[in-house]
């Protein structure tokens, strides 16, 4: 009988409590009664706090990465940043309806030399030779994009030393560049370097600017070019109109209608003036009134185009601000979204499990309840102090979850590319999101086990015993 | 005789299961999650470890490249003859068995000339797309390829193809894959295809050649490769593949790009990753795919445990529950075995509905997946996989719970809980 009579002395060791509990205040009672009940359920307890710390963790480390791969590079400005697109290349040749995700270079310039925008941009990805003054060096070739004036302004590109170039510069075809933080540290040492010279493919250009480590990830301004939104920051930026003169040529995507009619030519000039896209644009609109004007422009410029005999099709155009061009460009590696989905589902399955172990946790203290009802708590007492327990085991969960993930933060490396790993990090946020969610999950995974617990009928129980 | 209890059993089974309807439902639903992930995953895990142990056709082991940019924007005459040096200074080293220009390599991922190929010039049909590797008649040997009929190229058919040159090659030589997909009903060693701006005759046929994408979205083209007898010599610059004699990869990935910059300063093979083995591109062009395989095995795993946690788990909050009825039936006769398989049985009956429903779960996700994740449709036995591997599952997680309650002495019946 000795189970009977360690029950009846718990039971009545509790009913005492609940007295002492309108001394010391409610919380502090359910509290010291969770911690009991886990010594009484200890296996069952571990389960579930280890359950929703691996759910956690898992979730929470697949998050840090994709919260990394699809982050705002420039979150002030995202909505008030466009990229304008045209179809050139009609209905037979174009993806599915979609316009390329570039412009070619006549309606790039058309776009510019319009201004209807607060600032425009024309960007394409280029390939420069750097070739040192000291002659024991080896020359390297360094990416590098080729901008427009507007470029620095509109993307809010921060200078540690001297400036962007002007409008002027553009049209003077001026050989000047500005360079990024990791060049000027390799070519100058790091010190302020505006106003020397560097020698890209075997010409001198003189340097304006220097960069303040500019890293915006995902690299999404060249991407429709570059096509490598994790990769290493920009380097060098050099005039788009100096690189047009020059005929360097798009080190990234150039892609043409059907080669039969629009032959990319036989020179500079005429692959200039073919259908082939290579230039991404983007224009700043900072008011929907702006956007929808531009709009307008755009849709005047294509039937303008059909109208010339250019285009032998109705307008077919688009406008999208940054946030809408990442989801168009699949920025985010499909690796992390098929993680965070993976985590998610595994958290759920956690959940389901919780679920049904709580439900045995509590269930089994269905006596206990029962003498807690007939010496009058009421049901909300009980509500009270399950969800108060449950939030207990949340939270401990998520401490456990907390370092687990710290632990998996350093696993990213097994599974993503280095270049992404090393994106993802923790940090305060992630840290009170980890705790949060443990917690708030498992209140909602304790709600229907608490429900059962509330209505165990008092008499009932009694009765049995 | 046993099929007999088992049947006897099942009745009072469904009764008592009724009784703990939502216990029942969670265990269920617990089994049909775990086995639409388990099934999924462990499917993706095939899919992609078959992609990136995919053999690439060449001699790997012994093959690197050196990435050679120009500098300053030569003409093409002026990078046609410096590539010609460059190729014959690379062939003269002892080191190296053989060596020849292209604009890509295999297992290089993202990047590649593709050109459509067409039966006729005017053909509106949707025609094959392929890959393009520019070649001269070394490249066969370079990458330790078979030529499986035809001839290779021959010296006077190789040329040189600037920025705005347009591609007609006279003559090809293809993949046995690509052939096969063009000439299924016969030999295609003599036939004309179009491809960019002229006929050209296929004039050999190799085994097999991976072309240059390594990722999963080309996969079905990867194999149907084309060889160009052309040296690309725009001022972008070139990818000198070579292959090192035996033992000798090390020491050559050193010495031959000095010799390269010995012979002409003016050119960049950057120090980081200018010069790749096949080996280090295999390993970061699948970088992902493994990365993918390796999460999706651990999370299965996990998965795994959490499932026999939670069955051990609730069978152990029912036995408990049960001591008493369980007491009974040994009062009135039961043997230990009789309530070791009551619970076997009840815990097979969950897990079969979960399966039933997983089954379900499983091919909705697949669905799902193979619309946004290029994976191809999940096949009926890696589900009978997943299912075999649940039953088994949860029979080894009861078997712990159910011998603590065939462990109930009879004189249990007699006492009150």
């Amino acid at each position: 009988m000795e189970p009977d009579v360690a029950t009846t002395e718990t039971n009545m060791a509790r009913a005492a409590a609940v007295w002492q509990s309108i001394r010391h205040g409610m919380f502090t009672y359910y509290l010291d009664m969770a911690l009991r009940s886990f010594r009484g359920t200890k296996a069952v307890t571990a389960l579930v706090i280890v359950l929703m710390g691996c759910g956690v963790a898992t979730c929470m480390v697949s998050f840090a990465v994709f919260r990394a791969t699809s982050a705002d590079p420039i979150p002030s400005k995202s909505a008030q940043l466009f990229v304008p697109q045209i179809d050139n290349f009609g209905p037979t040749n174009n993806n599915e309806g979609e316009p390329p995700d570039l412009l070619s270079y006549t309606d790039a310039m058309a776009l510019l030399h319009a201004q209807r925008a607060k600032r425009q941009a024309l960007i394409y990805s280029v390939k420069l030779a750097v070739v040192p003054h000291d002659p024991n060096l080896q020359p390297f070739s360094q990416s590098g994009d080729a901008v427009t004036s507007d470029f620095f302004a509109m993307f809010d590109v921060p200078f540690r030393y001297g400036n962007g170039w002007g409008a002027v510069d553009d049209d003077h075809r001026a050989a000047i560049a500005v360079i990024n933080s990791t060049l000027n540290q390799e070519l100058f040492g790091g010190g302020n370097s505006v106003g020397r010279e560097i020698s890209l493919d075997t010409h001198l250009y003189r340097i304006v600017g220097v960069l303040d480590n500019w890293r915006p990830y995902p690299r999404i301004f060249d991407h429709a070019s570059a096509w490598d939104a994790f990769g290493k920051p920009v380097q060098v930026f050099i005039p788009f109109s100096r690189a047009v003169d020059m005929q360097t040529a798009s080190a990234g995507n150039v892609i043409c209608g059907d080669s039969r009619d629009n032959p990319a030519g036989s020179n500079w000039d005429s692959f200039l003036h073919s259908e082939c896209t290579w230039i991404a644009v983007w224009a700043e609109l900072p008011t929907h009134t702006d956007a929808a004007r531009y709009l307008q422009y755009l849709r005047n410029y294509s039937a303008e185009q059909q109208r010339i005999g250019r285009f032998d099709w109705p307008p077919n155009f688009r406008l999208r601000n940054l946030r809408q061009w990442m989801e168009i460009e699949r920025v985010v590696p499909k690796a992390s979204t098929l993680s965070l989905i993976v985590a998610l589902s595994f958290l759920a399955i956690c959940l389901v499990n919780v679920v049904g172990l709580m439900l045995a946790r509590f269930m089994r203290r269905a006596p206990e309840i029962g003498v807690r009802r007939a010496l009058g708590a009421s049901r909300g007492a009980i509500y009270r102090q399950f969800l108060i327990e449950s939030g207990v085991i949340g939270l401990t969960g998520g401490v456990l979850g907390l370092v687990l993930t710290v632990m998996g933060m350093s696993g990213i490396r097994l599974v993503f590319e280095p270049r992404i790993a090393k994106l993802a990090h923790l940090d305060t946020s992630l840290v009170v999101l980890t705790l949060l969610l443990a917690v708030a999950t498992t209140l909602i995974a304790a709600l229907y086990p608490t429900w059962r617990a509330a209505e165990v009928q008092p008499a009932w129980q009694i009765k049995s015993n | 005789m046993s099929g007999f209890r088992f049947s006897m059993q099942i009745q009072p089974i469904l009764a008592a299961l009724r009784r703990h309807k939502i216990a029942t439902l969670l265990i269920v639903l617990q089994i049909a999650l775990t086995l639409a992930v388990v099934s999924n995953a462990l499917f993706i895990v095939k899919t992609r470890v078959i992609h990136l142990s995919r053999p690439t056709g060449t001699d790997e082991a012994n093959i690197f490249v050196i990435k050679n940019g120009w500098i300053g924007g030569p003409t093409v005459q002026q990078t046609d003859a410096q590539m010609r040096t460059d190729l014959s200074t690379l062939r003269k080293l002892p080191e190296v068995r053989d060596a020849f220009a292209s604009e890509a390599y295999p297992l290089e991922g993202g990047w590649g000339l593709l050109a459509r190929i067409k039966h006729q010039p005017e053909q509106t049909k949707r025609s094959a797309l392929a890959i393009i590797y520019f070649a001269d008649q070394h490249a066969l040997d370079t990458f330790g390829t078979h030529l499986v009929d035809g001839r290779n190229f021959r010296a006077d058919e190789i040329g040189s193809i600037g920025p705005f040159d347009k591609l007609a090659p006279t003559v090809i030589i293809i993949t046995h894959d690509l052939a096969n997909k063009l000439f299924p009903n016969g030999a295609a060693v003599g036939q004309t295809v179009y491809l960019g701006h002229g006929p050209s005759v296929i004039i050999g046929i190799v085994d097999s050649l991976q072309g240059p994408y390594a990722g999963s979205t080309t996969r079905s083209i990867d194999e149907d490769s084309i060889l160009v007898p052309d040296r690309s010599a725009g001022p972008a610059g070139t990818v000198y593949i070579v292959r090192a004699q035996p033992d000798q990869m090390d020491a050559l990935m050193r010495s031959a790009p000095a010799a390269l910059f010995a012979q002409n300063r003016m050119r960049t093979i950057n120090p980081d990753g200018g010069v790749i083995s096949l080996a280090q591109a295999r390993a970061q062009g699948y970088a992902t795919d493994r990365g993918v395989a390796i999460m999706m095995g651990a999370i299965c795993a996990m998965l795994l445990l959490a499932t026999a946690g939670g069955i051990v788990g609730l069978s152990s909050f029912w036995v408990s529950q049960r001591r008493r009825q369980i007491g009974i039936r040994r009062a009135l006769g039961a043997t230990r075995s009789d309530i070791l398989r009551y619970f076997q049985t009840e815990n097979f009956l969950i897990v079969t509905a979960g399966i039933a429903l997983g089954v379900l779960l499983g091919y909705a996700a697949n669905l799902r997946l193979m619309t946004h994740y290029e994976l191809p449709r999940l096949p009926l036995y890696v589900l009978a996989i997943g299912a075999v591997l649940l039953w088994l599952l949860g029979q080894l997680a009861v078997l712990g719970p159910a011998l603590r309650a065939a462990g109930v002495p009879p004189v249990v019946a007699t006492r009150s809980v």
